[in-house]
């Protein structure tokens, strides 16, 4: 077995763009669940949103900055949908509206209805709308070898796309460290424990809960955008799975702390690399076809989630304490 | 309360000790007021009329009219299912009325929001304690502040337009601490505590909003003998202090002992009103009661001299040792 080859390929993951976007998606999750306590079982619609509308506004000719305010603006309108019935009603509600809202969301994209816009279940190809981003790189051609990875400077899988993403994900966890050592995020964590206690001092629980809603879902369609970057829009890479890898992600790496969706997704994303690739090399192939490998590697990722909650339920980074205390 | 206990050793029944200013006043207050339902105030600063809640066929609360004098105590007592928490939810925007109006110091509350009420001034607590478990003590405190400009989203990013106002509300939450004795829990997490401590804190995290009048809903429910001193205590403080307190309360001997005026409900409605010392024979009152208390004294002071005060505090005090 080629250790290093190995760990190369699992370090590769530490900085790769899906990584980040995953870390991003998680960042959102987070002003979610974390912080208000919101269960929203669709965050891969905000996801699938951010990257629709990122790369239609850029195909129809928008300029960067104007596509980047589109992708935010489908978060935006996707979250006051969402919002404006539920969030009045208990939490389970919210969590049945967003995964089904999500799945809507997938099987329009993919329909044949909007074939000219979305490309339906083929998608839309990464080469039509990356121009505008590849465009404003100032690394000069050709590619750099930092360590043990090389890639190309400006291919659309590359060092710019890297740097980018991972500006964003800083970007976001400064957001986030500011808003929630505020005022604002001490009423958030009020409606999380509780939310007639908070409505009792005076808040209107409805608009935190809706700015929460809306914040998360602008990160988590940011998240959206990074990861059609260095890809392609794929509908069905975007639905259900993808939505509870952002939360083994947060749960990983620790609910309601700062850093703990940045750490949880390069810890999910470094284990997957390592599963996948151990079993290729163990596994004889006539006992597991790779095509198996894939589900398989799935199926592990599940377990070890199922484990976490049960014994480490507060995440790498959680505050043990925290969780000692069931409410409710 | 150690102030008010020494003076006092005459056995059972006597007072502890002359009654405060507050009880003086709010005494003079309702001199003159009728001891009957729906009896008009000389300053009512709630006034609720013809409010009804319904649930499916039952009719939970059906009050025709109602008026709390300012700064006084008032107790609303009645057996279970008479409708008093019903009520403290419809008053607090918590529930919403089949019909009906009220008043909030001369402002129209009806169909208001329960943040707008408390925004209000009329600020309460919950039967089942609400502290927010996973947050510490003190900010469990600063989140009862008002006017803090940093629970606005855009300004929370920009920490000097809100920090100066943080300052003042942690110095007022500190002083709260120490005046209800959970200055040492200061920075522990909300559900560490006991269920009297949090009793404690949820008052004293009303108070951060400096209200108006303050509602409590059974403040003594699951609270220690030795607690339940001093929670009084707080209780009688905040009339001194200015403010309006209604009170929920199972507790008759509570209700005996240190509220100015009793609201009686029963099946929804107001069956009797008056001065703690007469209401319980009031012949409505004895009916609503009929079978738990009639021939029990409800309001038995002995329960309430030094002695047994004295025997329950150590009785706490060694279970709290035993732990």
């Amino acid at each position: 077995m080629d250790w290093q080859r190995l760990l190369t390929l699992a370090a590769a993951e530490l900085i790769a763009p899906q990584t980040a976007a995953f870390a991003l998606a998680a960042i959102g999750l987070n002003v979610h669940f974390g912080f208000t306590g919101l269960l929203n079982m669709g965050h891969a619609g905000f996801m699938l949103l951010g990257a629709y509308g990122f790369a239609i506004s850029t195909i129809a000719g928008a300029p960067l900055w104007l596509a980047l305010i589109i992708a935010m603006a489908c978060a935006v309108v996707f979250a006051l949908l969402l919002g404006i019935p539920t969030l009045k009603l208990r939490g389970d509600y919210l969590a049945i509206v967003t995964i089904s809202a999500a799945e809507i969301v997938r099987m329009v994209g993919r329909s044949t209805l909007f074939t000219d816009l979305t490309g339906a279940s083929s998608g839309i190809r990464g080469n039509t709308y990356k121009s505008t981003f590849q465009a404003l790189s100032p690394l000069p051609d050709g590619s750099t070898t930092i360590g043990p990875f090389t890639y190309g400077n400006n291919l659309s899988n590359g060092w710019w796309v890297r740097i980018a993403a991972w500006a964003i994900v800083l970007l976001a966890v400064l957001f986030i460290y500011l808003l929630m050592r505020s005022p604002w995020g001490r009423v958030l964590k009020g409606i999380r424990e509780d939310e007639d206690a908070v409505r009792a001092l005076g808040k209107s629980v409805y608009a935190y809960k809706m700015q929460a809603l809306v914040l998360g879902g602008v990160l988590g369609a940011l998240g959206g955008v990074v990861y059609v970057l260095p890809t392609s829009v794929q509908p069905d890479a975007m639905g259900r799975a993808m939505t509870f890898f952002v939360w083994t992600v947060l749960l990983l790496g620790g609910a309601a702390t700062i850093f703990g969706p940045v750490l949880g997704s390069m810890i999910f994303f470094v284990t997957l690399s390592i599963v996948r690739t151990t079993m290729r090399e163990v596994l004889p192939p006539d006992v597991f076809s790779p095509a198996q490998i894939e589900p398989l590697s799935g199926m592990l990722i599940g377990i070890a989630l199922m484990l976490l909650v049960i014994f480490r339920p507060q995440g790498i980074l959680g505050d043990k304490k925290e969780l000692t205390f069931h409410v409710r | 309360m150690s102030a008010e206990t020494s003076g006092a050793t005459a056995p059972s029944a006597t007072p502890r000790s002359g009654p405060s200013a507050g009880t003086v006043a709010a005494t003079a207050a309702l001199a003159g007021v009728e001891s009957r339902p729906g009896a008009s105030k000389p300053d009512a600063i709630l006034v609720a009329d013809d409010v009804v809640r319904r649930f499916g066929g039952l009719t939970a609360v059906k009050v025709d009219h109602l008026e709390v004098q300012r700064n006084v105590i008032t107790a609303l007592i009645g057996p279970n299912g008479a409708g008093k928490t019903t009520l403290f939810n419809l008053v607090t925007g918590f529930d919403r009325p089949s019909s009906g109006t009220w008043t909030f110091d001369g402002a129209s509350m009806s169909g208001k929001p329960a943040a707008r009420t408390a925004q209000a001034g009329m600020v309460r607590t919950f039967q089942l304690t609400k502290a927010l478990a996973r947050m510490t003590v003190i900010d469990n405190m600063r989140l009862g502040a008002r006017d803090q400009p940093g629970e606005n989203m855009i300004a929370a990013l920009v920490k000097p337009l809100w920090v100066k106002r943080e300052r003042e509300i942690t110095v007022k939450a500190d002083e709260l601490l120490v005046r209800f004795k959970l200055d040492h829990l200061r920075d522990e997490f909300a559900g560490s505590l006991s269920g009297g401590q949090r009793k404690l804190l949820e008052m004293a995290r009303a108070l951060m909003s400096d209200p108006v009048m303050i509602m409590l809903d059974e403040p003594m429910a699951g609270v220690n003998p030795a607690l339940t001193q001093s929670l009084l205590g707080h209780i009688r403080d905040l009339r001194d202090q200015g403010m309006t307190v209604l009170f929920v309360e199972h507790d008759m001997h509570m209700v005996r002992h240190i509220s100015d005026w009793v609201v009686v409900m029963a099946e929804g409605r107001i069956v009797a009103e008056g001065p703690p010392e007469t209401v319980m024979e009031d012949a409505a009152v004895i009916d609503a009661y009929l079978g738990a208390h009639h021939d029990t004294d409800l309001g038995d002071d002995a329960l309430l001299a030094d002695e047994v005060i004295h025997n329950l505090e150590h009785e706490a005090e060694a279970e709290e040792e035993n732990r």
